[in-house]
């Protein structure tokens, strides 16, 4: 019996995960007419962020020696990952209402991790509309790639590697809320604004920010790389060309330092005592 | 006087809130850098796109972010409290005051919108002028639209937000109509990309959109794209869509205030 409950046990957090996420679809679902304009208005943000894009190139042929379907494969990469993160875990973002409010002192009483908690927490259905439009767009641009075994497995590492990237973003900068509650925006320079840098290929930036973003802080993971490896480019930048395998030790890095942060965060929490 | 007390108070209570306005100017000078270079690399593929020039291209880029907040683009400001007090009934209390709901709700918006306009405004314009080269009004002409463009932004996009909380008296939740009216505001306000580079017929109707009062017109009056007569033009465009906006919240208020019902007890 005790082997059984052992067996079963790293399944505990998900399906806790997964009935929480439940009840909000429901109570989402609930007033029908605000969730079908949400997901419309959703889903036209993302279509229009594209077209945005396209609509430059009405002007341009190539941006920063890109042509638009490159850009797409970029744009569909670190779309998909910033959408898998915000989906699953966007909660995050509101933990410094969560520590103002108290309502993590009720989270804290209760059997289930408290990460899954805060994830899961209003769940949306919405989000679902990043990910698909993100896909729309890769699709439509994996004819600019010359497609091989070896590079197939790159396509998908490049998904499985940006999500979670993204999923460490999150969580990262979201913790920033355990010390100063209101300054949850401070997040969305390095997530949001994060998949804004890599909708774009490194080489309009300067060269000393694309190293930032390889050594320091490592987006350029999340599409550039993978990317360039996809496309058969040269690094515009002289960076050496193993880097571009590197996206899955930059992901483990990335969630395994948010891990850290958190576990720091929760420890640092006093309650508010209201 | 009444509305300048209102005002004032809600300027302060924004400014009670240093570390969100900190995080939050933070925030648009990172996404200024990154448009910035963006940008620069479509100026430098293209020299003369959309009449802008590689200056006028990164100056527009800071206005905007100076700008995102002020006339709160995404939503947000007095707008937001409104419709959250339609979904919990003490909208009551606000149609028994003394003071028109709108009246109200818009002397708190601007008292709101100046603080953005100082704070998460100034602050960021000043970092994209450190990093970039941006460009200053060249006559008093464009200094002066340009200073009254911004409230007419902020009350076109008051007359919008208006509205989209005002669904919440038929729809109890208004954060539909709040997702669906930021995305269309992000997009034809020309906050997305300059409605300049729009081609044909795209660029003739996002220009003569409400949404682009908000951030193209503001900005063209700084670049001294507008002058003379035009930049009187450009002004009564804005107003005119203020006028438009703000007679349809009155009215669309007229046909809520009878839908109401207040519980007593």
């Amino acid at each position: 019996m005790a082997d059984l409950a052992t067996l079963v046990r790293p399944w505990h957090p998900l399906a806790r995960y997964g009935e929480i996420a439940r009840l909000w679809i429901r109570a989402e679902i609930s007033y029908p007419a605000s969730f079908a304009m949400l997901v419309v208005g959703s889903m036209l943000i993302n279509a229009l962020d594209f077209v945005g894009i396209a609509i430059m190139f009405s002007s341009i042929d190539q941006l920063g020696g890109f042509e638009l379907r490159e850009i797409a494969l970029l744009y569909g990469a670190t779309g998909i990952g910033i959408g898998v993160a915000d989906t699953l875990i966007g909660s995050v973002e509101r933990i410094g209402e969560y520590v103002r409010t108290g309502r993590l002192d009720q989270m804290l009483t209760k059997p289930v991790p408290l990460l899954v908690q805060v994830c899961s927490d209003r769940f949306t259905l919405r989000r679902l509309g990043r990910i698909t439009q993100a896909t729309v767009v890769l699709v439509w641009a994996l004819p600019v790639v010359d497609w091989t075994p070896s590079r197939v497995g790159m396509a998908l590492v490049m998904v499985l590697s940006s999500s979670a990237l993204f999923f460490g973003l999150f969580v990262l900068f979201s913790c920033i809320q355990f010390w100063t509650t209101d300054a949850n925006e401070f997040a969305n320079a390095f997530t949001y604004g994060g998949n804004t840098l890599t909708q774009y290929p490194l080489t309009i930036f300067p060269r000393e920010l694309a190293i930032a973003l390889t050594v320091v802080l490592p987006i350029a993971f999340v599409n550039w790389y993978p990317c360039l490896y996809l496309l058969g480019r040269p690094d515009p930048f002289g960076l050496p060309e193993w880097l571009q395998f590197c996206s899955p030790l930059a992901a483990a890095v990335v969630v395994t330092a948010a891990l850290l942060v958190w576990r720091t965060g929760v420890r640092h929490y006093t309650s508010t005592g209201s | 006087m009444l509305y300048v007390a209102i005002a004032t108070r809600a300027f302060r209570r924004y400014s009670t809130y240093r570390a969100a306005t900190l995080a939050g100017v933070f925030t648009n000078s990172v996404f200024g850098v990154i448009y910035s270079f963006a940008y620069l690399a479509l100026w430098d593929a293209n020299p003369t796109a959309g009449g802008y020039d590689k200056v006028d291209a990164v100056t527009y880029v800071w206005l905007g972010q100076a700008l995102l907040m002020t006339v709160a683009l995404w939503g947000g400001g007095t707008t937001d409290d409104l419709a959250e007090r339609i979904r919990s009934g003490d909208v009551a209390i606000d149609l028994y005051r003394p003071v028109g709901v709108i009246q109200w709700y818009l002397a708190a918006d601007l008292g709101r919108a100046a603080y953005h306009l100082l704070t998460r405004g100034l602050a960021p314009t000043v970092v994209g002028a450190v990093l970039f080269q941006i460009a200053m009004p060249d006559s008093p002409a464009a200094a002066l639209g340009f200073l009254v463009s911004v409230p007419l932004a902020v009350v076109v996009s008051f007359g919008l937000r208006f509205l989209v909380a005002s669904t919440a008296f038929w729809l109890l939740d208004a954060t539909g109509a709040r997702t669906l009216s930021g995305a269309l505001a992000i997009f034809f306000s020309g906050m997305a990309l300059p409605l300049v580079l729009f081609p044909g017929w795209l660029g003739i109707l996002a220009e003569s959109l409400p949404w682009s009062a908000m951030i193209q017109v503001p900005n063209d009056i700084w670049l001294g794209r507008h002058t003379g007569v035009d930049l009187l033009g450009a002004l009564a465009f804005q107003a005119g869509w203020a006028v438009v906006l703000l007679a349809a919240c009155w009215l669309v208020l007229a046909r809520a205030t009878r839908k109401v019902v207040v519980q007593g007890g």
